[in-house]
């Protein structure tokens, strides 16, 4: 069984969805059904006691059945992303964390050197962290010396579906960390996408904007699975190497001279 | 006593957090706290005094990409 492994913990779905941004719980709830993904990445946000918007959202998770995956969106210091990771392992019951430490407000490219100092001391508090980051190779051999043992680089900036804008740096990434699962984390807006980077060996795929902001999600969501399938089936069939000339997949031996 | 709660000016007679949860109705409710920035683990809520100008963050899961 072809299974992908985080931490020690294994799944079937090598599709990881974003709860964000769906015009109603009904439909987050199918399109997570439909992705069949078995990890959500959620947030932590301000609760007012009156609306309780918090309690209603993590039992639509609980019922769903799947695995969560905190993150720390929003954190431009160090000190806040840690923060706000102590305070997920507690309400979320798990070492898990997404980390992200944004260094750029427009493009919310992460800040490396914030993510790398956060790694570190998360990891030795004992998380298990999933680092949000650029596809920079020296920075991703900073964050599994941090402790990190997946990596997330990022496809193009979140919720701009842009797809893969450095195939070289992921390729790099792949072949450089054959051992560590790698995530395409942010930047997917089609299946064509999602399929490219899993032709790229790429472990799993993490989105939300794409699938949430369809016209269908659920139906999105669907399209999504089969697509990230797709580019894992082909990644283990060895795909043939591209060539500049044609060559006839037709035999030639035995072509009928009629002219 | 005054304090920021949620960013949000809030006057409680409130002598550690957990009092200031069970007045602000978050007492059986699944949520993260922390006190001038620093997380403040469910267990040890009780036993965490509060004084004037504190400012507390009371999280809660949502959703998130």
């Amino acid at each position: 069984m072809d299974r992908v492994t985080f931490y020690g913990r294994s799944f079937g779905s090598r599709l990881l969805l974003g709860t964000s941004q769906y015009p109603s719980p009904a439909v987050l709830g199918e399109a997570v059904r439909q992705s069949r993904a078995e990890i959500v990445t959620v947030s932590l946000r301000r609760e007012a006691a009156r609306l309780r918007e918090g309690q209603a959202f993590w039992q639509l998770i609980r019922d769903l059945g799947v695995s969560v995956l905190p993150n720390t969106a929003g954190c431009h210091s160090v000190k806040e992303a840690v923060t706000t990771a102590e305070m997920a392992r507690e309400l979320f019951d798990t070492p898990w964390i997404k980390l992200e430490v944004i260094g750029d407000a427009d493009t919310l490219q992460p800040d490396v050197f914030g993510t790398v100092e956060a790694a570190r001391i998360l990891s030795a508090q004992g998380f298990e962290v999933f680092p949000y980051t650029t596809e920079d190779l020296i920075v991703c051999e900073r964050l599994l010396e941090a402790g990190c043992r997946v990596l997330m680089p990022w496809g193009a900036p979140i919720g701009s579906g842009q797809g893969l804008n450095n195939r070289f740096g992921l390729r790099v990434l792949r072949a450089r960390f054959p051992e560590i699962p790698l995530v395409v984390d942010a930047g997917i807006g089609l299946p064509s996408h999602a399929a490219a980077a899993m032709e790229l060996g790429y472990d799993a795929i993490l989105l939300n904007t794409a699938v949430a902001k369809a016209g269908d999600p659920a139906l999105m969501a669907r399209a999504f699975a089969q697509s990230v399938e797709a580019g894992r089936a082909a990644y283990l069939a060895s795909p043939m190497p591209p060539r500049d000339m044609a060559v006839p997949s037709t035999p030639v031996l035995g072509k009928a001279h009629l002219s | 006593m005054n304090l920021l709660v949620n960013g949000a000016p809030c006057e409680l007679a409130a002598a550690t957090l957990a009092d200031a949860l069970a007045q602000l109705d978050f007492a059986e409710a699944i949520v993260a706290t922390a006190l001038n920035g620093e997380f403040v683990p469910k267990r040890k809520r009780a036993e965490t005094p509060l004084k004037d100008g504190d400012a507390i963050e009371i999280l809660a899961p949502r959703q998130g990409g």
